[in-house]
């Protein structure tokens, strides 16, 4: 199960498009940390609308995902996390910590351009 | 009653099936949308516990229900891989003896209304948990 990764201007996207195995997991880590250098992005949105749970398997990755896209500068929002299983997440105990969430993808485009902004 | 459904547990793909029959077994049994995620969540870490520390096991999704007209679901997630030496230690937030985020056992804890462990270093561990219809 490929995750799509798209790349508008300075950001990229990936959207998970179905469950994930804990393998496709580390395979979107490295294809989207690889393209990040690759492009020099300045963003990255992980759109996780279609993931089915946020295992504590699953959040470690989008945390080290967003911490090396960090070491290139870059910054990363997750979006569409779904209510339920946010609600999961909390009970779990699970936290995304400092990565910043929004709700959709115009949302976490809005968050990154005023970020880009805010440095230049 | 629907009969039990056992899923063998032996890769990370297995852990994707297995919570992703449980949310569809939850659903049946007449679950929310809210609460089958919440029992998929639960299977997936349980399963994944399997993967992680025994290799391979199984999960068996039980409807259950009671005397007094309670209805639910109850998870066994089995394994004869090497169990868990301290299991207060296992139990406790934040413990892992594998680098994970340790909130995989007190999470489950959490997530289902009842929960049982059974372990021993050297004869494999069950953990059975069950969640009942509110
Ligand atoms: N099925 C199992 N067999 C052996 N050890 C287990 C099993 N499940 C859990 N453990 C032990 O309990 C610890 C805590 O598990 P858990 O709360 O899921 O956290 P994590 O998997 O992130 O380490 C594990 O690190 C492991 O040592
Ligand atoms: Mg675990």
């Amino acid at each position: 199960m490929q995750v799509p990764i798209l790349k508008q201007g300075g950001v990229l996207i990936a959207t998970i498009q179905a469950a994930l195995s804990d393998a496709d997991l580390l395979e979107l880590r490295t294809a989207l940390v690889q393209q990040v250098v690759r492009y020099r992005s300045s963003g990255v949105i992980v759109d996780v609308t279609a993931m089915d749970v946020m295992d504590s398997f699953a959040s470690r990755t989008l945390l080290e995902i967003s911490h090396m896209i960090r070491l290139r500068g870059a910054a990363t929002v997750i979006v569409g996390i779904q209510p339920e299983v946010a609600f999961a997440m909390v009970q779990l105990g699970l936290t995304l910590e400092d990565i910043p969430t929004a709700l959709d993808l115009e949302e976490g485009l809005a968050y990154l351009q005023q970020k880009a902004r805010s440095i230049n | 009653m629907p009969a039990d459904t056992q899923i063998l547990i032996a890769s990370d793909r297995d852990v994707v099936a297995a919570r992703q029959q449980g949310r569809a077994v939850a659903l049946r049994a007449g679950f929310s949308m809210s609460e089958a995620t919440l029992i998929a969540t639960a299977i997936s870490e349980l399963a994944r516990n399997i993967v992680s520390y025994a290799n391979q096991g199984s999960v068996t999704l039980r409807p259950v229900h009671r005397s007094n007209g309670a209805i639910g679901l109850t998870i066994v997630a089995s394994d004869s891989g090497p169990g868990i030496a301290d299991v207060t230690l296992a139990l406790r937030d934040g413990y892992s003896s594998s680098g994970g985020l340790g909130l995989g056992l007190p999470g489950v804890r959490r997530l289902m209304d009842e929960f049982d462990i059974v372990s021993r270093a050297g004869s494999g561990t069950t953990v059975t948990v069950t969640k009942w219809l509110p």
